[in-house]
């Protein structure tokens, strides 16, 4: 048995690298936020031409770039994600006449999240190391830990898709955790609970970040899909909306809900795996692989409702915007299962160290 | 099912066409049964078992904590007991629960069941021959060669042979055509999760009929035998002979306990470290073991699997009666109520003469007087331990056979001991005795041990209901990654009007699930066959962007 003193000055330099993060990421939020509203592009595309035209004329230089785009998806052709896919994953591909659209606040937007991540990371990795421990112990730190998975799922999907537009639904979030985190949720510290002291809490913590992660991805995509969606129907009944113009920046509401899909389709068997790590370690730890715990009824909640909306996708009348509302559905499970579940009900998962 | 279109699941045009059924008994059972294995049907049983669990997050659950389902029902006496006729207090074992997961198991089983007879025939099936309009398809590029060495069509068609099969295609040959097709393991990997699925909740369903579990509290220094008698409770399954537990004993040398001392605010007085010392004697005259417990590090038994799951206090205490005789010698446990282990107990002393002797206690192990007067405990380790003790005489209640909690002290024909008019109460320390008011006895408490609480577990099926689950979880995998898909390659002699032929090559994709690389693939076979520049491909003109499937 050894006492392991924690130490207060690593401790000290995660909370300045968190806050530093902070404000990087507030500049990165209104970086990409100047994106979408069309100000950072050096020759942004005709803002009044017709939203069906430019799309059209997308389908041209993208299927001239690559026969790829013309068949993209299933039947689903010509969009802004698999263009830029289809050509090597060029930062300034598939966005209308390419070559001219330069995404400035886009790219500094990009850099800065890079930056924020990186100090955010810091901020996590000096946590764990002041308490020698895996840095997610308590609630602050499931938060702080939970919103750098976001930000890295986020670049790292940004290598390989454009999905720049999604950045101020991303960084926002995650800017508003920390500061939740900090002022609410603070916890000084410490070591581990003796239920915590396993091999288990990295494995089955680290997937369940992840697939939260995508989750909240995948989340942001399916909001713009309905906004977009919405926008798609009043223009086919003659009334164009008035509101909103950044949204005409963003792909089509299909090709949203395709990219919210792709990240469910990773996320879900991501939250199979951590429900069933959660279902062994608690065999070790408590005895019963299941015990109906809050926070076991709830990721069973998340898991079957998510499963609902994989089968919704491939249901005749439930496709589209019902399923997109399943995938709300689901993510509000998340959220509850993260926030309410940890805090406000008794049982075994009592680890928030809050109050 | 989870990435099958609807009309795999149930034939073409069930949901849609809701015609009557023709009558009959028969006529009505297909009709329900087309119902009930529909994909909407699936899909409301799966929104409906989400939202059935719920409650059992919201309420307390008698298996889990009946404690808090008995003061649920104290403080809400009007709608506590219709919650409890609906089985808000017991969700996962409710009619209503069980009927949705039964409804949507017997709807998985009878969609499981024909699409594994229509995928066995798939498996064995060739893949269909090219369609006449291959540009029609949803990927489609063509190129025209040029007369020369190798690109007549035969030979086009070898190529586009050998090109499909180094990417894992199967194929089949046709009259100027090749038909390919790859990824049915996406299909198997569909029926394996969802067959895996049925055995998970079958070997769920065994081990709580084949299993047991117990609990039980051993205070530092005694020993416990594996007995039904010697369980604080047992919970067996149906087909457990109780009688016939593996014969072991363990005893509880030590139970070391660290607290958090090192960092103030909320995470003062955390628990560090629980770390039981055991010996363990298996089966009758075994050799005596050392073994040691702690949380997270299970003890595994005679085929039983021990867990440290709590710890607490057990004060000792000595008690002698009005008349001389000492009726208690040893430890009592103690419930911990908060974290810094407030504990509270009950003696209970049904040989005590002249009336019996019941003391109610509060152990506060860190204990210091509070500004408002009122003893407290400000840290759970036993640094400056005291009982609180006060007691009452009369009739205990224990000879009318209604069953106690030995936590709580019945004092309904019991009156309380009094000291200068006020109820008595004695605040102790190790070592230190009390005189009870009346000529009631005294009260010694001489020390302080700690007992260990453990669950005993078996449960036989574990081991499947996790190779159910590992099954289930790569069958996922497989159907949400692996890609379905069908290609065809044509190749076509054109006369160009004077004496050479050029070959026309077209390579058309077809894609059962979300693929956004189908183009890619096409375009690189067709470079493949055409040699590197295929000339000009092109997309088919009839499909507007962003049309979706079905």
């Amino acid at each position: 048995m050894t006492t392991v003193v924690v130490d207060e000055q690593m401790a000290q330099a995660s909370n300045v690298l968190i806050y530093s993060a902070m404000l990087v990421y507030t500049g990165a939020l209104a970086a990409f936020a100047t994106d979408l509203s069309g100000r950072g592009r050096v020759a942004a595309a005709a803002p009044d031409e017709a939203h069906e035209g430019l799309r059209a004329r997308e389908l041209v230089a993208a299927g001239g770039a690559s026969v790829g785009a013309a068949g993209a998806g299933a039947g689903g052709a010509g969009s802004v994600g698999s263009a830029g896919a289809g050509s090597g994953g060029g930062a300034e591909g598939g966005d209308g006449e390419a070559p001219v659209v330069r995404r400035q606040a886009a790219g500094i937007a990009v850099s800065l999240t890079w930056l924020a991540f990186g100090l955010h990371l810091a901020g996590v990795v000096a946590r764990g190391l002041s308490a020698h421990r895996p840095p997610w112990g308590n609630m602050y730190e499931f938060t702080i830990s939970g919103a750098v998975v976001v930000t890295g799922v986020f670049l790292l999907v940004l290598l390989r898709n454009d999905l720049r537009y999604l950045g101020t639904f991303v960084v926002g979030p995650v800017l508003l955790s920390l500061g939740l985190a900090i002022t609410v949720l603070y916890t000084q510290s410490a070591q581990l609970l003796p239920a915590l002291q396993s091999v288990w809490l990295v494995i089955h913590v680290t997937v369940a970040f992840t697939a939260s992660a995508l989750f909240t991805i995948a989340f942001s995509a399916t909001v713009l899909q309905l906004v977009q969606d919405r926008r798609e129907r009043l223009r086919a009944a003659g009334r164009p909306p008035r509101r909103g113009r950044f949204m005409d920046a963003l792909p089509v509401a299909a090709e949203l809900e395709r990219t919210a899909y792709r990240l469910t389709a990773v996320a879900f068997p991501l939250w199979t795996f951590t429900v069933m790590a959660g279902a062994i370690w608690a065999e070790r730890s408590w005895g019963r692989y299941w015990n109906w715990d809050p926070k076991e009824v709830w990721s069973f909640v998340i898991w079957v409702v998510y499963a609902g909306y994989l089968h919704a996708r491939a249901t005749r009348g439930w496709d589209g915007r019902r399923a997109a509302y399943l995938g709300l559905a689901g993510f509000a499970c998340v959220i509850f299962n993260f926030a309410v579940v940890n805090i406000f009900f008794p049982g075994l998962h009592a680890y928030s160290g809050v109050g | 099912m989870v990435t099958a279109p609807e009309d795999l699941r149930n034939g073409p045009g069930t949901d849609d066409d809701v015609r009557l059924p023709g009558l009959g008994p028969v006529g009505w059972a297909r009709w329900a049964w087309r119902r009930l294995t529909s994909m909407r049907t699936a899909l409301l049983l799966l929104l409906l078992l989400a939202v059935a669990a719920v409650p059992g997050s919201v309420f307390p659950q008698r298996r889990i904590d009946p404690t808090r389902v008995d003061t649920y029902l104290t403080d809400h006496r009007s709608s506590g007991p219709w919650l409890d006729r609906l089985g808000a207090f017991d969700v996962y074992a409710s009619p209503w629960f069980s009927a949705v997961y039964l409804l949507l198991f017997v709807s998985l089983v009878g969609c499981i069941v024909p699409r594994s007879r229509l995928h066995w025939r798939a498996l064995r099936a060739r893949p269909p021959a090219a369609p006449r309009r291959l540009e029609r398809m949803p990927a489609y590029a063509s190129a025209l060669l040029e007369p020369g060495p190798d690109v007549a069509p035969d030979a086009v068609l070898a190529a586009a042979r050998t090109a499909l099969g180094r990417r894992r295609y199967r194929r089949a040959d046709d009259e100027g055509s090749v038909a390919a097709e790859r990824g049915r393991a996406a299909e198997t990997g569909n029926l394996v999760f969802h067959v895996s699925l049925v055995a998970l909740l079958v070997g769920i369903a065994a081990g709580s009929f084949l299993g047991y579990s117990g609990q039980v509290l051993v205070v530092e220094g005694e020993t416990w035998a594996n007995s039904l008698p010697r369980y604080d409770s047992f919970t067996p399954g149906r087909a457990v002979d109780a009688d016939d537990l593996p014969p072991f004993t363990l005893t509880l040398n030590s139970l070391r306990v660290r607290f958090e001392d090192q960092v103030g605010g909320n995470q003062f007085g955390a628990p560090r470290e629980f770390d039981a010392d055991l010996t363990v004697t298996e089966g009758a005259g075994g050799t005596p073991r050392h073994r040691t417990m702690r949380v997270n590090r299970p003890l595994d038994v005679g085929g039983t699997r021990m867990f440290l799951v709590g710890n607490g206090y057990a004060p000792v205490f000595t008690v002698t009666d009005g008349e001389g005789n000492e009726v208690k010698s040893g430890p009592v446990p103690f419930l911990p109520q908060d974290q810094n282990y407030t504990s509270n107990g009950v003696l209970k002393l049904p040989d005590a003469r002249p009336a019996q002797l019941g003391i109610q206690a509060f152990l506060l192990p860190t204990w210091v007087r509070a500004p408002d007067g009122r003893p407290r405990s400000i840290f759970p380790d036993a640094t400056n331990p005291r009982v609180v003790l006060t007691a009452w005489t009369g009739d205990l209640g224990l000879d009318d056979g209604a069953a106690q909690s030995v936590y709580v002290l019945d004092t309904s024909r019991m009156t309380q001991l009094r000291q200068d008019g006020r109820p008595f109460t004695a605040s102790l320390a190790p070592g230190e005795s009390v005189r009870l008011p009346d000529g009631a006895g005294t009260v010694r408490f001489d020390g302080l041990r700690r007992y260990a609480a453990l669950d005993i577990r078996y449960d036989p099926t574990k081991f499947w209901v996790l190779a159910a689950a590992v099954l289930a979880l790569a069958g996922l995998t497989a159907s949400l990654f692996v890609r379905r898909r069908r290609v065809w390659v044509r190749a076509t002699p054109v006369p160009d009007g004077h004496d050479g032929v050029r070959t026309l090559v077209e390579v058309a994709g077809l894609s059962r699930t979300e693929d956004s690389r189908l183009g890619d693939e096409v375009r690189a076979l067709l470079d493949a066959l055409a040699g590197g520049d295929g000339g000009g491909g092109t997309g088919p003109a009839d499909r507007p962007p962003g049309a979706r499937k079905g």
